[in-house]
């Protein structure tokens, strides 16, 4: 007989429940559970950063925790950047600056960014890269993924002078 | 998982140094969950629960067993939400480090920039920040790979590891606690609860260098290195541990008498460098063949000697 396990985790600030499997892993509930496909799945080894979520603001490999590990906290997904129609900063970057080829590591690659921002409001390139480490891109050369970032930096920086609201949770 | 035979766990180490082997399962096998609140909860699971379970701290090595299926417990006991295991403080003359401090607070705590910046080399070389945020010092001394790169560093230091069941607390030196890969001196019913290592005050310095392919992999070699100096420049104490070069991080005793009472001149370095390697017993993978290994043991403890004489001396680096 399968155990399941109820489990109640507020993803992108939305209050969310379900039975589950203990061994579910948390970007399998993501994914499956909400259909919230944004977070990829690449090596399934912690490796690539493909999965990168917020857990209680902290990104963490969604691929190396289980889901019930999640209960009663926060997760942030890649989909709750976005404030409506209005992209989040590093969005804007990533578009503006073409910070992707392909695709597949971005959602990653932007929560980690996030976090570094959070962090660091002035990082140098070298901040950058080393922040952005566990999140691997086959595509870009990381060139303009940096860009991107440095970007989100200086329009994140213009929104805190302005006295606006910063829109990652 | 903590009776593993020594071919089952050289059969983990070299599969979570390869690539996931195609078709496999990537979904670890059925378990049960518990989730207690306090210590006292946790060791009494344990010790009702059967001997494949396990203790499930920052996860970024169990877990990655388990989907490989290497391992497959019957029951995780998950102690994230265990308050007051996550510190780390100097009281009673010993730097004391709780087990569930996570890898992220190793590397940024300005205590140990500054008094113990070897455990600040250490962490910040482990895996990749995101791993670090949920990677736990216990989890990487317990887990006892021996490629890890808290070990080399806790033999260095002389640590001791402070084993809690429902019998009370036993300390255990570092020497005694890394038996062979994948296995500690941990009994299956003791819950590693806290790191502490002799406080130190001036004249004492290390450092921990690791040659890695590239960020974030596992080391082909790395030495932690901490001296006391009297009088900035007899060594009074040293501590080596080296790091990926056999079946468990390695002390290097003969280095460390050695340097005992030695002024450490380039010819002393040298020396206690060649020593070190001759300590080490390193295999041939993917990583480098061995020869190649023992090798660079020689130019990575003479920079972590020069940078922990540096540092002990009241230098940068």
């Amino acid at each position: 007989m399968v155990n399941k396990m109820h489990i109640a985790v507020t993803v992108n600030g939305k209050d969310r429940e379900a039975d589950v499997e203990p061994r579910l892993l948390l970007v399998h509930f993501l994914r499956e559970n909400l259909s919230l496909t944004g977070t990829h799945i690449g090596c399934d080894t912690s490796n690539c950063g493909a999965c990168t979520v917020m857990l209680n603001g902290m990104t963490v490999k969604s691929c190396t925790v289980f889901a019930v590990q999640a209960n009663g906290k926060k997760v942030t997904t890649v989909e709750g950047l976005a404030n409506g129609a209005k992209l989040h900063p590093i969005q804007e970057g990533f578009w503006e600056k073409h910070g992707l080829q392909c695709g597949y590591c971005t959602p990653g690659m932007m929560m980690a960014a996030v976090a570094l921002l959070q962090k660091n409001q002035n990082p140098t390139e070298e901040e950058i890269r080393r922040g952005i480490s566990g999140n691997l891109c086959r595509c870009t050369g990381y060139v303009k993924i940096v860009e991107a970032i440095q970007y989100a930096a200086e329009k994140l920086k213009e929104t805190q002078q302005q006295g606006m609201e910063v829109p990652a949770r | 998982m903590n009776e593993l035979t020594h071919k089952q766990s050289q059969c983990i180490l070299v599969s979570l140094r390869l690539e996931p082997v195609r078709g496999l399962h990537m979904i670890p096998a059925s378990f049960e969950y518990s989730s207690p609140k306090t210590l006292s909860e946790a060791i009494s699971l344990l010790e009702t629960s059967g001997s494949d379970s396990k203790i499930l701290a920052g996860g970024q090595s169990l877990i990655p067993v388990m989907k490989l299926r290497l391992g497959s417990p019957s029951r995780l006991i998950d102690i994230n939400n265990i308050e007051g295991l996550n510190y780390i403080r100097e009281s009673d003359g010993f730097l004391r480090i709780g087990a569930l401090t996570r890898i992220v607070d190793l590397e940024s705590s300005e205590l140990l920039k500054k008094k113990y910046p070897i455990i600040n080399d250490a962490a910040s070389h482990i895996a990749d920040p995101t791993v670090r945020n949920l990677g736990t010092a216990g989890g990487n001394v317990s887990h006892a790979d021996p490629a890890n790169d808290l070990p080399a560093a806790m033999l260095a230091l002389s640590a001791e590891f402070v084993a809690t069941s429902s019998g009370g607390s036993r300390v255990i030196k570092a020497k005694d606690f890394f038996v062979d890969a994948f296995t500690t001196a941990l009994k299956h019913e003791e819950i590693l609860t806290e790191i502490r290592i002799p406080q130190f005050t001036v004249g004492n310095g290390g450092a921990y260098l690791k040659l890695e392919k590239r960020v974030g992999d596992f080391a082909i070699a790395g030495v932690a290195a901490q001296i006391s100096v009297t009088q900035g420049v007899t060594v009074a104490k040293a501590g080596i541990g080296l790091t990926a070069v056999g079946s468990s991080a390695i002390e290097a005793v003969e280095a460390e008498q050695y340097l005992i009472g030695q002024t450490l001149t380039a010819e002393a370095i040298s020396t206690a460098s060649k020593l070190a390697a001759r300590a080490s017993n390193p295999g041939t993978d993917l990583r480098g063949p061995g020869e190649y290994k023992r090798e660079m043991i020689i130019v990575l403890t003479t920079r972590a000697l020069k940078r922990a004489y540096l540092r002990a001396t009241g230098g940068a680096a």
